[in-house]
């Protein structure tokens, strides 16, 4: 049992306003490990905190024992971590294959003169990146747009086009904000299949997420949220089960007694 | 994923780029046997000059989305620095354009360093006060620079020959005259501009920038380090700029405070909103019209600033996209 990603003692103050707070757990490697909470919990905050977006007001992560504390964004993908969002960053003004062709950012060339004479070597290695992402897409299972500009594809489709750029990055974890997001109950199931079979792979699966039923069904481990801070953490068995959690959801006892009684 | 890959599908191929070079080399080939006269040999002369600037320019401002306000400062910088190198420390013209491109790199560099790594406009006011500063020095820097009074360049010497426009030479037994020597040389100097700039634009380099612009955050998140790729294209569109104004120095054998002024940044600027951002052809069309312009308005001069105003903004709310990008999506739909 190895930790891969570990936060401690976690928080995050926006100007009085505690979004996250002292907020620690753990993801072991190779499982798929679900954030889940009522909207506000702090879910997208804490992927912001941990991808550097944000620099934490206290606590730590670590990934794979290194500290991640005052790394920039571009630094974590070198490191191994890699993420998607919630609201799509897309870059429109590119082809679909270039958008996940930018995730293969860091295993390749980019010396200037390489660049400006386009020596062959580098040219190699770029066709081989774009079989590769051709690949990808093909993998999460957008294939059909290859041969698409980005501003030219569907909403759902585009989900998974951010999906097939974190993994181009081949990282050892991928953080997925709300993949499921605007997505129909077909499109949901296959999601569910990529992230299955991303797992499968051996890459590290950090999932935000509302559609409890893809949580519920994929999920080896799943920590609720609430307020910013640690509601319940176990087997999606154990947080089903779990009174916090339902009355979180679903809201106090008593209220609910009340309002039928 | 491992190197046993099967063969490329034809389908993901990289686009190709030599339909649009070889179209770009006919033009420039063709257009000698269209010219009547030196003065038309002029014009096109000091069009592939700034259309070089320009193809520069459009890396900096049409795919990494950051504005240069100053980018005549490093053209002046190459003029002057090129032509001070040969006259104060007698280097030869090439060599001496080369070190012109150094500094101007290193200037670039310092003036992008600290500057490129914030978020917004600030590339902008400090091109800005680059290029106010460049034409202040050279005005009143009289002893070096001839102030405003000019400054007169020593010719370029190729193969251990001066050439001036108005020598005659030998090529390969075809007589042909300076001026047409200088069209080769600036027409070779837009080529190869173009050319790299669509080499860079296809490569890994090309894709971050692009990135940035695009969605900075998703760059980041790919492992780019944003503020480092500015400043990268930042240094080579001055460093296109440079070349340019060493090649017109040599080529005008005279140059003026005017080409560090900052209606020349923005005459650049014009023209790469003009002929279409993140379009490399498009700003070589771009310089064409903006250049071709004044020599339909002979006599209103002092319209120039005016003109570059009017069309800037006409583009912007008409075009956005500037006008080959917007031609070619036009023509798309109809085709679809």
């Amino acid at each position: 049992m190895t930790a891969l990603l570990s936060v401690d003692k976690l928080g995050k103050e926006f100007g009085g306003v505690h979004a996250v707070e002292d907020l620690s757990f753990q993801v072991e490697k190779g499982r798929i490990h679900s954030i889940i909470g009522p909207n506000g919990a702090g879910k997208t905050t804490l992927f912001n905190l941990i991808t550097g977006l944000y620099q934490p007001s206290s606590g730590s992560v670590h990934l794979n024992g290194r500290s991640l504390a005052g790394h920039q964004p571009h630094e974590l993908a070198p490191l191994g971590m890699c993420r998607t969002f919630q609201n799509l960053q897309i870059c429109q003004n590119m082809t679909a294959l270039e958008n996940v062709m930018l995730g293969r950012h860091r295993h390749l060339k980019q010396g200037t003169f390489t660049s400006l004479f386009k020596l062959p070597a580098l040219r190699r290695a770029d066709q081989r990146c774009r079989e590769e992402c051709a690949e990808l897409m093909e993998f999460v299972g957008c294939g059909q747009y290859i041969k698409h500009h980005a501003s030219a594809m569907p909403y759902g489709a585009l989900k998974r086009l951010e999906i097939a750029r974190a993994l181009a990055a081949s990282p050892d974890i991928l953080l997925l904000d709300e993949p499921a997001a605007g997505l129909n109950r077909t499109e949901t199931d296959a999601l569910r299949d990529v992230i299955r079979r991303i797992a499968d792979k051996g890459i590290t699966v950090v999932l935000v997420e509302h559609d409890m039923k893809l949580v519920m069904s994929i999920s080896d481990q799943v920590l609720v949220l609430c307020y910013g801070r640690k509601l319940a953490e176990g087997t999606p068995e154990e947080i089903r089960a779990n009174p916090d959690v339902i009355d979180a959801y679903l809201g106090n006892r008593h209220s609910r007694e009340e309002a039928t009684a | 994923m491992s190197e046993a890959i099967p063969q490329s599908p034809s389908r993901v191929r990289a686009t190709a780029k030599w339909p649009g070079l070889t179209v770009l080399a006919v033009i420039l080939l063709v257009l000698p046997f269209l010219a009547g006269n030196d003065y038309h040999y002029d014009l096109m002369i000091k069009i592939a000059l700034t259309a070089g600037v320009a193809v520069g320019l459009n890396l900096l401002v049409g795919y990494a989305g950051q504005i240069s306000l100053g980018h005549a400062a490093f053209y002046a910088a190459g003029a002057y620095g090129s032509a001070l190198l040969v006259q104060q420390f007698e280097l030869t013209p090439v060599p001496a354009m080369v070190l012109a491109a150094v500094g101007v790199a290193v200037l670039a560099w310092l003036v992008g360093k600290p500057i490129l790594h914030l978020k917004g406009h600030y590339l902008s006011m400090a091109t800005l006060g680059l290029g106010v500063i460049a034409a202040i020095v050279i005005n009143n820097e009289d002893q070096l620079t001839g102030g405003p009074d000019g400054l007169p360049v020593a010719p370029l010497s190729l193969f251990g020959h001066e050439l001036s426009v108005f020598g005659s030479y030998d090529l390969f037994g075809v007589a042909i005259t300076g001026t047409q020597v200088w069209y080769g040389i600036a027409a070779g100097f837009l080529f190869l501009s173009v050319l790299f700039a669509l080499n860079l634009i296809d490569s890994p380099l090309g894709r971050a920038l692009r990135a940035l612009h695009g969605s900075e955050i998703a760059a980041q998140v790919a492992g780019v380090d944003t503020g480092k790729f500015k400043l990268r294209v930042f240094v080579i569109s001055a460093v296109y700029a440079s070349l340019a104004g060493s090649l017109y120095g040599y080529y005008g054998g005279f140059i003026t405070p005017n080409i560090a002024s900052f209606t020349h940044s923005i005459e650049l600027i014009t023209i790469v909103v003009l002929g279409g951002m993140a379009s490399t052809y498009g700003v070589i069309l771009g310089t064409v019209i903006l250049l071709l312009i004044p020599q339909f308005l002979t006599g209103f001069q002092e319209l120039e600033m005016v003109l570059f105003g009017a069309i800037l903004m006409v583009v912007m709310i008409f075009m956005p996209r500037g006008l080959v990008p917007t031609l070619a999506r036009r023509f798309q739909k109809e085709a679809s």
